[in-house]
């Protein structure tokens, strides 16, 4: 093995939209940066693409920076820290119209600018839209534009396995490139984790193959902590049985949630909002109707009626095309017609690598954006359409933050990278590819893995169900160290990858399960049903998890950052 | 009364140990109406076979990875039926014209390097400052390249298109109807710098017009009428007088 290896300034793991528009931001900031990407797909298949609602920026007259923080805050149940929010409100508007400018399609008012619409827990219109396919022609959009720039070099369809850390500073990464089945040590004077989100760790789930967790795993297994873990959201409209996402914009353009009664049994929840309430209380709202044998029984399971069919089919056809689509290509309806079936299914994760407003990490030269870092913008529960803004927003962050810092970093030195790298390869050639003996299937693992996360870390949970998770999860771990792979094959084995990915799935699944353990409250999304209610003297508190040479994580607590908005009664 | 099964043929194909491609048959139940082949599929590699690669994510028809050939028609796995197939079994093959990988992956850096040459991203003679807001834009322009900013990537049209058979050089379906995307957006003023890409030897000259891409897409996109409209406004190009050519 040489001493060869690729070397950037910046290296940014991880090609959807917040990893792109770091990558931008950065040679925007310094044209002389070297940036590097490394994806385990091609950007464009990145989860970004099934964003389908929005992005929110306070863009319209008559809104303010004001509200939209004050609903943000509100709808993180006050777990939000406010100095992030603030800067977020302020920079989503400008970074909507730079999206403008790179040629997102978005769609227009009569008079030709943006448009907008009303989404849960926003008190106005401001998710800006691309009909009902915003993620997606926002990310072809980055992408697209991000092949301009010479400066940013890809390595598509490699896997990251490790950080390298050298006296406690990131120095880059290990990456598998799948195709061909070779390990690389890639050194940058910075790295930048955009991997997004882990709805993999459940079974019912609106997120992709690939959200497997793996930035914030590997960010954890370098001593980073992972802020806020037990808050995980649950979508209140997902397809049964594929968990495909029907959007929150459905809702936001007139669609009425209904019981097996007809009824829109939202008056008893959030009869101010209807709706147009936070994705927590109606996803709860839901399941306490299948409770109180209001829902529908179906072959995959309960669920409640969606219904747009009062829109009629101009509305539909100009706004929610793609959802007329999924009805018609999944579950063989037309929603002009029929109303649709759905059920909450898990969707986002609000926690991830503990960063700073810049994305900084506790961990030098590491930083993170997206999905996969928490800097404190949703606290408890995320609004519908912060997500897209917040990849914009915090991406470029952290790629302008990451680019003044390189230029006062020394280059990486390639001695020690070389034994890290030999040592990395070693370990996994022996965990999985030459491994002699192993016996358990891996996918039975997961699959016990996942149905133990919906039974007992879902939208409601208890200190029973969560001792038992935690229990659950290390004996699913040390199953797991006796996996046998079949495949062996150097060339594209995705066998090997799904490994990696369970891997780290296990990693974070059990830091979900013991802060959700250690929060003896109910706040946002985090919904026990023995402690009820919210507990501010106790619980305004981030819950930063630590990985420890034993099963279980350290957990550390921090105050949450209140700047203008004293914590109320959370109702709508 | 049995389990209903059936059966899936996949290719299989490891350049470290075989020589050429062949099949491998897998009779798997079929529990459940909803099934597509894409969860057959999965079904296989947690239960039966791990080594079975393919590419997928986000199982909704939007993210572009799983199309393959599916009973000799290009098609994304992930919204084709087994009930549209059952009881005959179903053929799962690599995407037509693309070099193979391993079993079901295809190589598409091809693609990759066609998507950059056409220049896919807004060309202008002056940016505006993001201080002065957006550009207007009417639901009319949007109507102008809308269809043709739809297209997710999926190669189903490379893998229909008999031209790009024949010869690889053919800048495709899916990266001309790209570049009409951008032509066509009243925000772009790039014309110029693309259509020596698109008009060359290898650009639109080339296509015979059977439209078979257009029939594949599963996004409704249209390439073939992006192509005989970039011929025009490729042959009007010739015409036009020098000075006046944009």
């Amino acid at each position: 093995m040489g001493s060869e290896f690729a070397s950037y300034d910046i290296l940014i793991v991880g090609g959807g939209l917040a990893g792109l528009r770091a990558a931008i931001a950065a040679v925007e900031a310094n044209p002389k940066i070297k940036v590097g990407m490394v994806s385990k797909v091609y950007p464009m298949r990145s989860h970004t693409v099934s964003a389908e609602g929005g992005a929110a920026a306070a863009l319209r007259p008559g809104d303010s920076y004001e509200n939209h923080a004050f609903d943000t805050i509100k709808g993180s149940d006050y777990l939000a820290d406010q100095d992030v929010v603030e800067a977020f409100v302020r920079e989503a508007p400008v970074e909507v119209i730079q999206m403008e400018h790179w040629g997102c399609p978005w769609s227009r008012e009569p008079d030709g600018k943006i448009s907008a619409r009303p989404f849960g827990g926003m008190t106005t219109w401001r998710t800006c839209f691309a009909a009902d396919k915003t993620g997606f022609h926002m990310l072809h959009t980055v992408f697209q534009t991000s092949l301009k720039y010479p400066q940013i070099v890809r390595h598509d369809e490699a896997f990251v396995t490790k950080l390298l850390v050298e006296d406690s500073r990131c120095v880059g990464v290990v990456a598998l490139d799948i195709r061909t089945g070779r390990f690389d040590a890639i050194t940058a004077k910075a790295v930048i984790l955009a991997t997004g989100g882990l709805g993999r760790v459940y079974a019912f789930t609106t997120n992709g193959n690939i959200c497997t967790g793996d930035g914030m795993a590997v960010a954890y297994r370098a001593g980073a902590g992972l802020k806020d873990m037990e808050m995980v959201q649950f979508h209140p409209t997902g397809l049964p049985f594929t968990g495909i996402l029907i959007t929150e914009a459905v809702r936001g353009e007139g669609g009425y949630l209904l019981n097996n009664k007809g009824e829109r049994f939202l008056k008893k929840y959030v009869p101010n909002k209807m709706e147009l309430g936070p994705r927590d209380i109606i996803s709860r709202a839901m399941i306490t109707e299948f409770e109180e044998g209001h829902g529908f029984e179906g072959p995959h399971g309960k669920y409640l009626h969606l219904d747009v069919r009062h829109l009629g089919e101009d509305v539909i056809d100009r706004k929610l095309p793609f959802m007329r689509e999924l009805g018609r290509e999944f579950v063989g309806i037309d929603i002009v017609k029929d109303p649709i079936p759905v059920r909450p299914v898990q969707h986002y994760m609000m926690g991830g690598v503990d960063v700073d407003i810049t994305g900084a990490s506790q961990i030098e030269g590491l930083y993170a954006a997206g999905e996969c870092a928490n800097v404190g913008l949703n606290g408890a529960n995320r609004l519908g359409s912060n997500s897209l803004s917040e990849c914009l927003v915090f991406g470029a962050a952290a790629g302008r933050a990451a680019a003044h810092r390189v230029a006062e970093l020394q280059p990486v030195g390639s001695n020690p990278i070389d034994s890290l790298l030999r040592d990395e390869a070693k370990r996994i050639e022996a965990t999985y590819l030459n491994k002699k003996g192993g016996k358990e299937r891996m996918g039975v693992i997961r699959e016990e893995m996942q149905r133990e996360m919906d039974a007992n870390a879902g939208v409601f949970r208890n200190r029973d169900g969560l001792t038992k998770l935690v229990k659950d999860l290390a004996v699913l771990r040390e199953r797991f160290e006796t996996i046998k792979i079949d495949d062996t094959s150097r060339t594209f084995n995705t066998d090997l990858i799904s490994a990696l990915e369970l891997d780290y799935m296990l990693e974070v699944a059990g830091t979900i399960a013991a802060s959700a353990l250690a929060r003896e409250e109910s706040r946002g999304a985090h919904a026990r049903r023995d402690f009820p209610n919210r507990n501010d003297e106790k619980f305004l508190q981030h819950t930063v998890a630590f990985r420890t040479d034993g099963p279980a994580p350290r957990l550390d607590y921090r105050d949450v950052r209140i700047t203008t908005f004293q914590p109320q009664a959370r109702t709508y | 009364m049995a389990e209903k099964t059936i059966t899936i043929q996949a290719t299989r194909f490891d350049p470290d140990k075989d020589a050429r491609p062949h099949l491998q048959s897998y009779e798997i139940p079929f529990i459940d109406e909803s099934m597509v082949v894409l969860d057959a599929l999965n079904y296989i590699k947690t239960h039966v076979d791990g080594s079975l690669s393919y590419r997928w994510s986000c199982r909704m028809g939007i993210c572009g990875s799983c199309g393959m050939m599916i009973n000799g028609q290009s098609k994304l796995s992930c919204s084709a039926f087994l009930r549209d197939y059952w009881p005959k079994p179903i053929l799962v093959e690599p995407l037509n014209n693309f070099p193979i990988i391993r079993d079901l992956v295809i190589d598409m850096e091809d693609f990759m390097h066609k998507l950059k040459s056409i220049k896919p991203w807004i060309i202008r003679k002056t940016e505006i400052p993001l201080g002065s807001g957006e550009h207007r834009q009417t639901n009319a322009q949007i109507d102008d390249f809308r269809q043709f900013s739809e297209c997710i990537n999926c190669m189903l049209c490379y893998s229909a298109c008999p031209v790009y058979g024949l010869n690889n050089e053919f800048r495709g379906p899916a990266a001309i109807a790209l570049a009409r995307r951008y032509n066509h957006d009243s925000r772009d003023e790039g014309t110029k710098e693309r259509l020596p890409v698109i008009a060359d030897a290898e650009g639109v000259w080339e296509c015979s017009f059977v439209g078979e891409c257009s029939v594949v897409c599963p996004k409704g996109v249209d390439p073939a009428k992006a192509i005989q409209q970039s011929k025009l406004d490729t042959s009007l190009r010739f015409v036009v007088p020098f000075g006046n050519r944009e």
